[in-house]
Parts: structure tokens; C-alpha cells; sequence
């Protein structure tokens, strides 16, 4: 079976009788997606009269808004309303915090922002480009605060703190404690420890945020269209932050989305302020997320600050673990938040058998994007601490990693296997799993290739991970934050309801209708499989609607399309679903045939008898006869028109008294190994091949396991070596483009070799498990050991990208040479820009001077300037429209001027801000006679920019400064009646850069 | 060269997968919102506006371009080929797209049109690539779903079943 399913994996597997299920079938979703008519969101039409909007956001990392002028914003054509988060608490409430805490979490900014991007006010308006345009009118004033971005620096004392409500940033602090650490601790012969950072990153999907919203005053009811992933808890959540019940608030799903990897969940914040400013402006309201924003302000994955220690024997068992665990969530406890943090709590031990165990779970709140689901989901972060520690303990013992790995493995007759904090893993064999890998996957030869590049001087590693990969959650984990006495006032949590509806209809045609929200999966051609086996049909004869409307289907706070459900526990109830119909069938079908029920058998379009295959009747006719003639049914047939099943698997029971919980239903297994190189030269890691072992129990479409574990590697391999959402110190975000937030493309990603094998698991309908995040599991640190196995380090931080390697091999890089470049390099991270430089303007210094302070000359002269007004005679302000990269916007500039010395020189002081960035400078000019009439110019500047300008990287907006200021001259030197460009520099030049740059938007 | 006026409309048109369009565009509108919004030309998306994704790719006056970083102004009177003018007809898929489905070289689907527009302009002048050279091309796209492999699987069986369909027609 295995061999069939990896043969069949690359390509369809459309003939024969054998079953559906397990068999790599064309997709029913690719014709419509390879020709162009697929139904994304923005693809869908709209009511007439529909209206567009658009978000300010915060530039800052963290300050107080001190007033909000939307009145130009309002005035112009088209606009139909802007709000702010005073409007939008007029009609809205809180969203829920998921801990115990006197917080409350906006949509929106009200009166403080605390992270770049926060969403400052919603332009309404009748189509995006006014809206964009009215948005660049409103003038924000802000008054800056100190930023924290680190997760230990929050706690620091001293830091600045986010919200009064979470004293020293201190959102949630719980400790655990399983079996007798301390105990094994005290005795075990061995210790190791491992300090762990594990970034900030997140899967992207390339479609990006989607929401239409309408309000029906009347009823007061909301009806939304959002490409929304689940779960359907945060149904929960936007009705009761809209103030209805949730039978009104309708949340529907267009019929595709452009991938989610979790990503999507984090769309609900929007959901609530779109539907708030569709009940504002009276009209439905759409808003298409742009990339910019995606990068910014959408979701990430938590970053992590971890320090793990083990007590080990001498022989590299693990007897006890001990976590200390710092999660950083951003600046909004948002739901399902801190469930990152726990969604693992079962698993921390992962594959190995390690009956002691302490945990201490901090979560913190910084300035930073806010987080939510990510494909992995809390996995990256656990067993990158877990596996680094495993590949540490061997060094220490001077063992093999792999000897480590296999010492701990939980043994193959242990399962159903109840670990230390909780979880019950239903099935496997490790042991089994890791032979066949290495055998298959030729470690030997990947040995003997390390041995020879070494020999010959090179860097080559081999690195390995075991990951339990868990999925189908326990709706209940995430209360595991709560202590014991605060759930018994709460009342239970558990399970993980699946629905799956079958209906027949009057030509006895069979459709499917479940609640998993795929985004790209393939749900719909798996439960076609899994459906026509039940009915003896071919899954061309099932029809499968995957829209979810919350107003007509069934749906639960479980459903939707998140810690890979689909298989385990969706497909499973579709299945369960059919049976039922076919039971029911069966009792028609025995009556009309003269046979036993027993003797029913479906198969090849008919209803037959078993003994008799002649005696039979067409299913459609079977099937339609609760429609035509209700009379003839048998008296216990009941009607076989619908049925929608509910499961839910008794195993998710609510975490016990002592805090152990059963997080997740299915625990799938993945061993990795892994051959690198790195380049002496440029420290670039290159993978040689990468061996990835798979049991996710019974595989239903081999093609769709193995595109899933592909995209994981994948976006995996992309976290580890490229992808980092990074902050500088003041929490300006620095990757905000697709150019500077590098994904890997086709010449980065290998193909992974799969290896499957199949252990079925006893807790689901069909023996499946979950399959999609695993990668993203154990790539990360399955690479990284590689890595430090190559380079003989023993601290490793992702993504580990050629500059990082070369701190780590050669040290950090010694500072510039003083002078030089007349524009010092702006570093990532260091958002100061210097630079100076000399200009040769027509005129004698007195004729220069007077242009330079003469508002109508500064305005002809600036670079998109569209008005200077003068305040005093040493006081202007200005309004500047500028484009850099990708990123154009209005800024206001306000430069004042001091220790003027007419005609010689004078320095000036300014700041600017806009709706793309902020910034603030201070530069000195000087003009002298050139000795024939002209004037030489000789200015310098330091300026600091921040906001959304300053995460397009520095070598663009070095540039684009340049430009500026040769415009500028270009300009002055016209103005002054000069053929030749030789400029001056101005005051404004100055201040168009200060302006336009620091000021503004870089 | 016609000036326009920022805050007016304009009439644009083209030839949009060999039949004449035409609707009217403000200077500042971009040609992946025209497709789109304007035509109903749904199938070329946008994935970032910033050129970096490579969703929105078609085909103008036989050159590869990002729709998004092209103005709806800029082609008036061109040829343009979207995805919507690859298959053969409604109901059939053409090589490369059968490719792609018969090597699931696609999940979500949003990433795919470009991919598939370029592929197709390249395999019509390159009809024996290598791997390597498909892995340069198709640089410019991302995809989160698939992890590449099996998208440049299906890129070389279809220019292998192009190019022996070709033989056969040449033979016949």
C-alpha cells in the first residue's frame, strides 16, 4: 500500500475498481483555477452602490495620538465616511482577550498606537483611489512613547509598558509541573541547557486579505464576506465585538482563497471594523487588504524566547525536561492568542519518552505586529528548542544524534502512548519509521559524502529532528492558560466538532457540504473519494460545496481550516455522514429487493444483493425515492433526503486538575535528516539533499500529502535560511515589501525526498492524521543542526542568512572607515542618515539667500511640493508628495531655522510625518562667494526616519534621496537663471528630503 | 505623445486574447485593476503591486509584463494575452494546463495565472528547456502551496508533449 501510494504520489491515478480513497485523482478544483475563473474574493461582484475602503496607519511603533483632523479628508468628492476609533467604538465593543486581564484589544487605534501599522482610521469612499486620497488629507498628530520589541526587554523593569492592564508587559504567567523534576534533575548525572531566539516570520499566502460587510439597520443584523480560514470560535468573538447575537451576524466564504497557512484567521479584526463602517456609512463597504499592509499589520507567528534543560543519563536518556518559555504576541493579546503557546502543550516532549517535566510559560506583549495563527502553529518554536538540546546533549556526551534521537524514541508497543503533560498519541512506530528512513533515504552515503568534503577542507553538515506532529486541537487546550479554579468557574471546554452534511436530490444526484474552509487543499475532490466509496459511485457523480454561511449550514466553533483537520476529522464525518445515508438506503433497497439488509452491497452506480449481483437497483433511483414517494419507505428508514452528522472525538477531554491536557486528537511522526553545504566564500547554505519520513497515518490522496508536506518544506526552508519580520530597536518594521521579506522562489527550493509510511490511527474514521504543518515543524531546526554541524557551532539563530553565518565564523563585521561617501550607508536597523555635500548655484550668496527663504520659490523648487506656508521668518511648513520604491504618500514637513549669519549660513531643524512615515533632521548650510558671481553651497545633514517609509530598504532610499537633492538643484539652478546645474543646496532641500524622506515616508 | 488629464477618464482599448475591448480608465489606474475591475477579466491577479510576486503576469504586444506595474493607459491599442485566452475552449484545458493538473502543480490556484503565462510565452520560443532554465523563468513567481517541484515537473512534460505533437504535425 505504501509503494502503490508513492508511485501514484506524482501523478493521477484515475482507472481500475479499486477504492477511491488513497488514490491520486485529477483535482475537481483545477480546471476553474488553470483557466482563469476561479472565485477568489475580489473576483466576486458586488451590490451596486457598494463602497470602497481604505486604512491609515500608524507610522509609529508606539505613541499617543494627541488629535485626528479628518475634516479635508471628509470634504472631498466621493468620500461617504471616516472613522476613527471614536466612531468605531460608538457602534462596536472590545474583542475579547483570551487571559484573565482589565485590557481591552481595538480593531483600531482609540488613543494610544502601539505598533506600526495599527490602524489609525477607515476612509470610506466610493471607490479605493479617493479613498486613498482622502486618507492621505487626514492629519494625525502624535506624541511618541519609548518602544519595546523584545520579548525579555518587555519584561525588563523600566521598559515602556503597553497596557496599564498587564503590569510590566506581563500578559499571562503559568507553571507547570509533571511527574518529580526537581528529583530527576537532582539526581541525573547530566545537564544541558540551550538559549533559544526563534524569530518572527509567517507563511504569506499571496492573496491577501479580503472582508465585505453590510448592515442591515433595520434588523440590526451584519452580513460579511471574508476569506476568513476558521475557526469558527471567532465567530463568537466579532458578533459579540459588533453588540449582536451571533444569529446576527451571517459570515460567509467566497468559493476559493489564495492559501492561509493560519495566516488567514487573522483577518477578524478587520471583519469587525469593515462591518463597523458599513453600519456608519449605510451602505455595504469592501476592503481588499494591498501587500504593503499584509507584510506590516496582518498577523505573524510568535518569536519566541526559549531556555531549555535537560537532565540526562550517561547514556543520553532524558530523564526530565525543563521549559522556560517567553512568548511574545505583539502588541494585542488577540484570540486565539496565547493559544501558540499552548497549542503544544501535550507535545513537549515531543517524539522521546521523558516522564518528568517543568514548565514556566511567560507571554508578553511588545510593539509589534499583533500574532495569530501560522502554519505550524507553536511547533517551530518548541522543537527548535527540543532538537537543537537533542544535538547538544550528543556533542556533550560525545554520542551520535541519531544514537540520542533513538535512545528517547517512544517505544513502538507503548501506544496509545499518555505523555507527561497530557497528550494521548494514538499510533506509530518510531523505531520502524527511522530505519526505513535511513535505509531508504541512504544516511550511509550522505556519511560518507560528509567525510570527503571535509577531507577536502569544505563546510558540509548533516543534521536530524524527530517531530510529532500533532493536529484535529482540542478546542479546550487553549484553557490550559487558566488555572485549575478559574476553569471550573468558566465551565468545561473540550472536543473539536466536525459537520459534514450529505444530501440527496430528485434525480438522486449526491452533494456534499462541509465546514472546512479550504484555501487551496483540495477538500473538495477528497470528500468526492471518500463519498462515492460509501456509495459504490465515482467521485465525478458527488458534487462538494465547500462554502461555509454561518446563517444556513452546519458549523460549530471548531469548524474551519486550521491545525490540519481536514483528514482526521472533516473527511472522517463526511464518511460517517454517507454511512449513515447508506444505511438507510440499504433498508429501501432489501425492501424493494426482497433481501436482508446485510446482503446490500453498493457498488458501480447500483444498489445490489450481495449473493445475487443481478438482483439490483440504480442507486439514483434508491435515492430519490424519499423525494418522489415518502409511502413506500420502510416504517425505520426515516427520510434519506439530508443528514448532517456532528463528531467529535471522546479522546479531547478539558485539561484535568493536574494540567494535563490532550491538546490534539492525532499525532503524526516525521523523522529528518539532511545533507548541507556552506560556501567558505559567501556562507551560503546550500541543501544537497534533504530526506523527510512521513507517518501520517492512512493517506487519502497521496498527490495532496505530498503537495502539502512539499509547500510546508518549503515555507519551512524559506524560515530558515531567508524570512524574518524584522524590527529595528524602536520598532520601526524593516521588511515591509517583497523585497525586502525574501521568500524562496524556484532556484531556492529543492525537492525534498518523501518517504511515507502508514500507521492508521484508532481515534479517526478513516485512520488519517494530519499532514500540513509538519515541515514547518521540523525543517527549521532539522536544517539549523545542519548547519551547526557543518560550521561547529554551538548557537544558532534563524533564518540563517550569509550575514549572520559570518558573525557567527568570522566575527561581527568591524565598523565603516570614518569620512568617505559623502552619504554615509544607512544600515537595517540603524534608520539615521548622514551625509554631506557641496553645490554651485548662480547668484551671489545675498541673491541665494533671499530665494532660499522666499515660500514661492521653495515651492516652484521642491520635489513635489504642493504648498509652503510661511509661519515667521524663520518658521515654514510645508506639504510634499513623494514616491519612493513602491511607497508614495503626502507628508507635512515643519522646519524651522536657527543661528542664522545672512548671508554665510544657517542651520534648520525639522521634522515631518505623513501617512506613510515619519522623520526628523537637523542640518547647517553655508554659502560663499565662488569668486565669479556664483554662490558655493556646503551642507550636511543627520536625520532619522521611521514608520513605513523605513522598512523599504536603505539602498532604495539612498538613492531616492539623491535624487531629491539633484532635483532640488536642478530646480534652484533654473529658478536662479544659471544654465548650468550647479545648485544650491536649501534650507529645503533639506527639508524636501527631511521632508519627503525622514519626514516622510521612506 | 497624447497628455492626459489626471482627473479625467479616458478611453482605452485593446485586443484582450484576440477579441477588441474597451472601457474607459482615470491615467492613474493600473492595468491589472482595468482586467480586473473594468473587463471582468478576473484571472489575472494581484498578489503585491510591487512587481515582486509575479501573479498578475500577461502577455502585452508578445513581451511579459506585470499588469500591476503597467498602467491601463500604457496599451491602448495592444495585444494582450491573459489566462483566460489559454485554453483551447470552455470546457478544455490546453498541454500546459493539463500538465499542471495531472502533476497537482497548483493548490490554491492564486499564483498559478502568472505561472502559467509564462510558461507559455517561453515554451512557444524555447521548446527543449531544462530544468534549470524553467527553475531561472519562473524565478520571478511565488508560490506558497506547491513548493515549485511539481510546477516545473509539469512545465517539462507539457514542452515535451508540445514538441512531439509539433514533430507529429510537421511529420504528417
Amino acid at each position: 500500500m505504501v509503494q502503490a501510494a508513492v508511485q501514484s504520489a506524482n501523478s493521477v491515478d484515475q482507472g481500475g475498481e479499486r477504492p477511491w480513497v488513497g488514490r491520486s485523482i485529477e483535482r475537481v478544483e483545477d480546471a476553474a483555477l488553470l483557466s482563469g475563473r476561479g472565485r477568489f474574493i475580489d473576483d466576486l461582484g458586488v451590490a451596486p452602490g457598494t463602497l470602497h475602503a481604505t486604512i491609515l496607519r500608524s507610522p509609529h511603533a508606539h505613541a499617543d495620538i494627541l488629535s485626528i483632523d479628518t475634516e479635508a479628508a471628509k470634504r472631498l468628492p466621493g468620500v461617504a465616511a471616516v472613522l476613527t476609533g471614536e466612531d468605531v467604538k460608538a457602534v462596536t465593543t472590545t474583542l475579547v482577550v483570551g487571559v484573565k486581564a482589565p485590557v481591552e484589544c481595538w480593531p483600531i487605534a482609540m488613543d494610544r498606537v502601539r505598533y506600526v501599522g495599527e490602524p489609525v482610521a477607515v476612509v470610506v469612499a466610493t471607490d479605493r483611489a479617493r479613498a486613498e486620497d482622502a486618507a492621505e488629507l487626514i492629519n494625525v498628530e502624535y506624541r511618541p512613547r519609548g518602544a519595546v520589541v523584545d520579548p525579555l526587554g518587555a519584561l525588563a523593569s523600566g521598559a515602556p509598558v503597553l497596557h496599564d492592564g498587564f503590569p510590566g508587559n506581563l500578559a499571562s504567567e503559568r507553571t507547570f509541573r509533571y511527574g518529580d523534576p526537581e528529583k530527576a534533575f537532582a539526581d541525573a548525572p547530566h545537564r544541558f541547557s540551550i538559549d533559544i531566539r526563534y524569530p518572527r516570520n509567517s507563511c504569506t499566502p499571496i492573496e491577501t486579505y479580503g472582508v465585505v460587510a453590510s448592515h442591515d439597520a433595520g434588523e440590526d443584523a451584519y452580513e460579511v464576506l471574508a476569506n476568513f480560514q476558521g475557526p469558527f470560535s471567532i465567530h463568537t468573538v466579532i458578533a459579540r465585538a459588533l453588540k449582536v447575537p451571533g444569529n446576527r451576524l451571517r459570515l460567509r466564504t467566497p468559493p476559493d482563497s489564495g492559501g492561509s497557512f493560519g495566516v488567514k484567521q487573522g483577518v477578524f479584526p478587520y471583519i469587525v471594523l469593515i462591518a463597523a463602517a458599513a453600519r456608519v456609512a449605510g451602505r455595504p463597504v469592501k476592503w481588499i487588504e494591498d501587500r504593503l499592509e499584509h507584510l506590516a499589520a496582518s498577523v505573524s507567528a510568535t518569536n519566541r524566547a526559549t531556555t531549555l534543560a535537560a537532565a540526562v543519563a550517561a547514556d543520553g536518556k532524558i530523564l526530565a525536561l525543563d521549559w522556560d518559555q517567553v512568548e511574545d504576541c505583539g502588541a494585542h493579546l488577540r484570540a486565539p492568542e496565547p493559544a501558540t503557546l499552548y497549542r503544544m502543550h501535550g507535545n513537549m516532549t515531543g517524539a522521546y519518552d521523558i516522564g518528568h517535566v517543568k514548565i514556566r510559560n511567560r507571554v508578553v506583549v511588545t510593539n509589534k505586529t499583533p500574532t495569530g495563527l501560522n502554519r505550524g502553529f507553536g511547533g517551530p518554536q518548541v522543537y527548535f528548542a527540543l532538537e537543537r538540546l537533542v544535538q547538544r546533549i550528543a556533542i556533550g556526551l560525545g554520542l551520535d544524534p541519531l544514537d540520542v534521537i533513538k535512545r528517547n524514541l517512544i517505544d513502538a508497543g507503548a501506544f496509545p502512548y499518555r505523555t507527561a503533560t497530557g497528550a494521548l498519541l494514538d499510533s506509530g512506530n518510531y523505531q520502524e519509521a527511522v530505519s526505513r528512513a535511513v535505509a531508504q533515504g541512504r544516511l550511509a552515503e550522505l556519511k560518507a559524502k560528509r567525510d570527503e568534503a571535509r577531507a577536502q577542507g569544505r563546510l558540509y553538515g548533516i543534521g536530524f529532528t524527530a517531530v510529532v506532529e500533532p493536529s484535529v486541537s482540542n478546542m479546550g487546550y487553549i484553557t490550559t492558560v487558566l488555572t485549575a479554579a478559574e476553569r471550573r468557574k468558566a465551565g468545561p471546554k473540550n472536543g473539536a466538532q466536525a459537520t459534514a452534511t450529505v444530501g440527496l436530490d430528485p434525480v438522486g444526484s449526491v452533494t456534499v457540504h462541509v465546514a472546512s474552509v479550504p484555501q487551496g487543499q483540495g477538500h473538495r475532490t477528497v470528500l468526492s473519494q471518500v463519498v462515492a466509496d460509501v456509495f459504490g459511485l465515482q467521485p465525478k457523480d458527488i458534487r462538494v460545496n465547500t462554502e461555509i454561511d454561518t446563517a444556513k449550514d452546519a458549523w460549530s466553533i471548531a469548524s474551519g481550516n486550521y491545525a490540519s483537520r481536514f483528514a482526521a476529522a472533516v473527511a472522517g464525518t463526511a464518511k460517517l455522514a454517507a454511512e449513515r445515508v447508506a444505511g438507510r438506503l440499504a433498508r429501501i433497497a432489501a425492501s424493494q429487493l426482497n433481501v436482508e439488509v446485510v446482503d446490500i452491497v453498493f457498488a458501480k452506480g447500483f444498489v445490489a444483493s450481495k449473493h445475487n449481483p443481478e438482483n439490483r437497483i440504480a442507486f439514483s433511483r434508491v435515492a430519490a425515492l424519499s423525494h418522489w414517494s415518502p409511502g413506500s419507505l420502510p416504517d425505520d428508514a426515516g427520510q434519506t433526503i439530508r443528514e448532517t452528522m456532528f463528531w467529535t472525538p471522546p479522546e479531547l477531554t478539558p485539561p484535568d486538575e493536574d494540567d494535563r491536557i490532550n491538546s490534539s486528537l492525532c499525532h503524526g511522526f516525521i523523522f529528518d535528516f539532511c545533507g548541507v553545504e556552506i560556501d567558505r566564500v559567501t556562507l551560503e547554505t546550500r541543501i544537497d539533499r534533504y530526506v523527510t519520513m512521513h507517518d501520517c497515518g492512512t493517506i487519502l490522496h497521496p498527490g495532496m500529502v505530498n503537495g502539502q508536506i512539499r509547500g510546508g518544506f518549503a515555507q519551512a526552508l524559506g524560515a530558515a535560511l531567508y524570512e524574518e519580520y524584522a524590527y529595528a530597536e524602536d520598532g520601526s518594521f524593516l521588511t515591509g515589501t517583497l523585497a525586502d521579506y525574501l521568500l524562496p522562489t524556484t532556484t531556492e527550493v529543492p525537492e525534498p525526498e518523501i518517504i511515507h509510511m502508514e500507521t492508521p490511527s484508532p481515534f479517526t474514521p478513516l485512520g488519517a492524521k494530519g499532514v500540513g504543518e509538519g515541515n514547518c515543524m521540523s525543517t527549521p531546526v532539522c536544517l539549523a543542526n545542519a548547519v551547526a554541524d557543518a560550521l561547529g557551532v554551538a548557537d544558532i539563530t534563524l533564518p540563517l542568512v550569509p550575514a549572520r553565518l559570518a558573525e557567527l565564523v568570522r566575527g561581527a563585521e568591524p565598523p565603516p572607515p570614518a569620512g568617505g561617501a559623502a552619504v554615509a550607508p544607512v544600515r537595517e536597523g540603524d534608520r539615521r542618515l548622514r551625509g554631506e555635500g557641496q553645490a554651485l548655484v548662480k547668484g551671489v550668496p545675498e541673491q541665494v539667500w533671499a530665494m532660499l527663504l522666499d515660500p514661492a520659490t521653495l515651492q516652484s523648487v521642491i520635489p513635489g511640493c504642493q504648498r509652503v506656508d510661511k509661519i515667521t521668518d524663520t518658521h515654514f511648513r510645508a506639504d510634499v508628495t513623494l514616491g519612493i520604491g513602491p511607497v508614495s504618500g503626502r507628508y507635512r514637513a515643519d522646519v524651522e531655522l536657527f543661528d542664522l549669519d545672512p548671508p554665510r549660513a544657517v542651520s534648520l531643524r525639522g521634522g515631518a510625518t505623513g501617512a506613510l512615515g515619519f522623520g526628523n533632521a537637523e542640518g547647517r548650510i553655508t554659502l560663499a562667494p565662488d569668486g565669479k558671481d556664483g554662490t558655493k553651497l556646503t551642507y550636511s545633514y543627520d536625520a532619522a526616519i521611521g514608520g513605513k517609509v523605513a522598512s523599504i530598504g536603505g539602498r532604495l532610499l539612498d538613492g531616492a534621496t539623491r535624487v531629491i537633492i539633484d532635483q532640488f538643484f536642478t530646480a534652484l539652478a533654473r529658478k536662479a537663471g544659471g544654465g548650468a546645474p550647479g545648485g544650491g543646496f536649501s534650507l529645503f532641500a533639506l527639508l524636501a528630503k527631511v521632508a519627503g524622506l525622514f519626514g516622510g515616508r521612506r | 505623445m497624447t497628455r492626459l488629464k489626471a482627473d479625467s477618464r479616458h478611453s482605452v482599448r485593446f485586443s484582450l486574447n484576440g477579441k477588441s475591448v474597451e472601457g474607459e480608465a482615470e491615467p492613474r489606474m493600473l492595468l491589472s485593476d482595468f482586467l480586473r475591475h473594468q473587463l471582468g477579466a478576473t484571472g489575472t491577479h494581484v498578489g503585491c503591486e510591487h512587481g515582486a510576486c509575479g501573479a498578475c503576469t500577461i502577455v502585452v504586444d508578445g513581451m511579459l509584463t506585470r499588469a500591476c506595474l503597467t498602467l491601463a493607459a500604457q496599451v491602448d491599442g495592444c495585444e494582450i494575452k491573459t489566462v483566460e485566452g489559454l485554453a483551447p475552449s470552455a470546457d478544455r484545458l490546453g498541454v500546459l494546463q493539463q500538465a499542471f493538473r495531472r502533476n497537482h502543480a497548483l493548490q490554491c490556484g492564486f499564483c498559478t495565472a502568472g505561472i502559467l503565462m509564462s510558461l507559455d510565452h517561453y515554451l512557444a520560443s524555447n521548446p527543449a528547456p531544462t530544468e534549470a532554465e524553467i527553475r531561472d523563468l519562473l524565478s520571478g513567481h511565488l508560490c506558497r502551496c506547491t513548493g515549485y517541484t511539481p510546477i516545473i515537473t509539469a512545465a517539462l512534460e507539457a514542452a515535451a508533449k508540445l514538441a512531439s505533437s509539433k514533430q507529429e504535425t510537421s511529420d504528417a
